[in-house]
């Protein structure tokens, strides 16, 4: 049942950008040093001291506002907006106002889920092993069991500026004292705020998005957007479309903060939705007759609760930062970070589909586990002669080892070209998966060659005259199941490759059945 | 160019100064002073003058990403009101109503 209610979200991202040095002065940007030792009189704001641009910075931003499709203007500057905070030393933040360094772009996602299965952060590998149920993967067909119906959707993005970073202030409650503590490491800092258009129609859609804008943030190497460290912070502004007898209504917008996770934004949203229908249907309040308020998330209670309110943009008095000179960008330039954006994931799953075959549930899990993990999986499936049996054992074996071991695709053991040689020989019949899985684990635990492996598991290849001759034999010690096969119950066929099995471990059961069936049919039996 | 009382009384506010009805009175005739001279530049033609968003006309200058030694802690602290060990003692600050 659908909710009597269209709800409208849009996000306001800060990614920290990966530079040694803060915006506008020289000071770390490395996280975790002692309160106050990365700091200078320009950073804490000193009489006299002047700041200078961080080039990587603007960058940086630059590369992602690119990658963002947004407008790139000929000419951007620095504006000071100003607020009284004791996280904010100079009494006013570096930002930009009226004339950002880029505006009007999209991202694109998936509005339904490319699984059915739960999608978190770092659900590739989660989702990958949720999978390994699968008892052959070679024997199914793609994309089983998965919804493959999403659509792309098209999201704003308003405008990408750039802006510092403020301080940090930390309150003991416990002790109960009156002072806050204020670690100025983190002001000037450089962000990058990323404002979406209101275009989010669900907190899984808002969910899908960051997610989404995470991987194109980590593909293109800007920011770590590590949430726990502060490297990528989410608000959301969210209210509710209500159809009524009198018409559409608009209820007033709220701004969620304080979500820690990307599963927290999409609970805050959730709960937040349902806060302000019934808080519409208790007071009737609609957008513009109350003023805008902000709410904070509480991971403890599972709700959002009231703040301090929010002061209006006019009464930030902006003006632009006479300390600081105008950017100006050329088109030339422009294209020269276009074309250096290397692959991007969008177009990276849609060439793993078209070109390696593979369903798009699969692509996204590939795509989703960073680039270079999907270059060894090119590298696997160039070996082995076949992308949807790379794919398989990317996500059935390599991703699941990579789990269960926490390290990343730098540090598997097995290079991308064993593995192809061995899926080759998987494909090859030389033998079956399981021997193969087989084979892999002793690579893995012994750090074998494939040789090495091939010999240790007990594998020694079984030449066709020799699997021809078996098959022969055991078809001629059993008339009756050669009978049945003959009358179309080829049941019987299992416990031949059984008894060849026993006969001969090595022998490929595939093969087995091919040619006993052949023989049968030919009546060479 | 006037300003009125009450646009003196929120600027005020905003940059957390505390004013009695005496300096508020002095200081709105001194605001309005001042934005009566700065007025002055309005009598002028700037029909055919490009705006500027600085006073400079020079555009692009960066520095190069390298970290440098910052301050030391002792100096940092050095002019705060109150301090502990490691940081600025403030009057709490407390986000929630
Ligand atoms: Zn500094």
């Amino acid at each position: 049942m659908s909710a009597p209610y269209t709800i409208i979200i849009g996000l306001e991202v800060h990614v920290q950008l990966l530079t040694e040095s803060k915006m506008f002065c020289s000071c770390s940007t490395k996280f975790g040093a002692p309160p106050n030792t990365q700091t200078c009189p320009v950073c804490i704001g000193m009489p006299g001291s002047l700041p200078v641009m961080n080039r990587k910075a603007f960058e940086l931003a630059l590369k992602t506002a690119v990658a963002l499709n947004c407008e790139i203007p000929r000419f951007t500057k620095w504006d000071r907006k100003n607020y009284y905070y004791p996280d904010l030393p100079k009494g006013y933040q570096i930002s930009q106002f009226d004339l950002p360094m880029s505006h009007d772009g999209w991202l694109e996602i998936e509005t339904k889920p490319l699984s059915p299965l739960p999608v978190g952060e770092g659900s590739g590998v989660r989702a990958a092993n949720s999978r390994v149920t699968r008892p052959h993967p070679n024997s199914l067909p793609e994309g089983e069991g998965i919804v493959s119906s999403s659509t792309t959707k098209r999201i704003g993005i308003i405008r990408a500026h750039l802006e510092e970073d403020a301080g940090k202030s930390m309150h003991d409650e416990v002790a109960g004292k009156a002072d806050s503590r204020i670690d100025l490491n983190r002001a000037g800092t450089p962000l990058l705020e990323i404002v979406s258009q209101p275009d989010l129609r669900s907190p899984a859609e808002a969910k899908t998005y960051l997610t989404e804008l995470k991987l194109l943030l980590n593909y293109l190497g800007v920011s770590d957007c590590n949430m726990q460290e502060g490297s990528l912070r989410v608000d959301a502004n969210i209210n509710l479309h209500i159809d009524t007898p009198q018409g559409r209504i608009a209820t007033p917008i709220v701004e969620v903060k304080n979500m820690n996770s990307f599963r927290a934004v999409e609970r805050a949203l959730a709960f937040e939705a349902e806060r302000q229908y019934r808080q519409w249907q208790e007071t009737g309040h609609k957008l513009g007759e109350v003023p805008k308020s902000t709410r904070g998330w509480d991971e403890g209670s599972q709700t959002t609760r009231e703040q301090r309110a929010k002061e209006e943009s006019s009464d930030y008095r902006y003006f632009p930062d006479p300390d600081l000179l105008p950017v100006t960008i050329t088109t030339e330039e422009v294209e020269r970070v276009r074309a250096s954006l290397g692959e991007l994931p969008a177009a990276l799953r849609a060439r793993l589909e078209q070109t390696y075959g593979i369903a798009a549930y699969d692509s996204d899990v590939l795509v989703n586990q960073g680039r270079l993990l999907v270059d060894y999986y090119f590298r696997v499936a160039k070996t082995c002669g076949d992308g949807k049996t790379a794919s398989n054992w990317m996500q059935q074996d390599v991703l699941r080892w990579l789990n269960e071991h926490q390290v990343d695709i730098g540090q598997y053991p097995v290079a991308a070209e064993t593995l192809g040689e061995l899926l080759a020989k998987v494909r090859g019949g030389a033998f079956d998966t399981s021997r193969g899985r087989q084979v892999l684990a002793a690579m893995l635990e012994s750090r074998l060659s494939l040789g090495d492996a091939i010999r240790q598991v007990g594998i020694e290849e079984v030449g066709e005259s020799a699997v021809i001759e078996l098959c022969r034999q055991l078809l001629q010690a059993n008339p009756k199941i050669v009978a049945e096969v003959r009358d179309g119950k080829p049941k019987g066929i299992g416990a031949l490759i059984g008894q060849a099995k026993k006969k001969n471990p090595n022998v490929n059961p595939a093969r087995v059945r091919e040619i006993c069936l052949e023989m049968i049919q030919k009546g060479e039996v | 160019m006037a300003i009125s009382r009450n646009e003196v009384e929120k600027v005020a506010l905003l940059a957390r100064l505390s004013l009695s009805p005496d300096e508020l009175h002095a200081m709105t005739r001194q605001l309005g002073d001042i934005l009566g001279y700065v007025d002055q530049l309005s009598q002028l033609d700037t029909e055919h003058v490009e705006p500027m968003a600085h006073a400079l006309d020079v555009t692009n200058c960066f520095r190069e990403d390298r970290a440098q030694p910052s301050l030391d802690r002792e100096l940092a602290l050095a002019n705060a009101p109150r301090r502990d060990e490691e940081c600025y003692l403030v009057p709490a600050v407390l986000g929630e109503l």
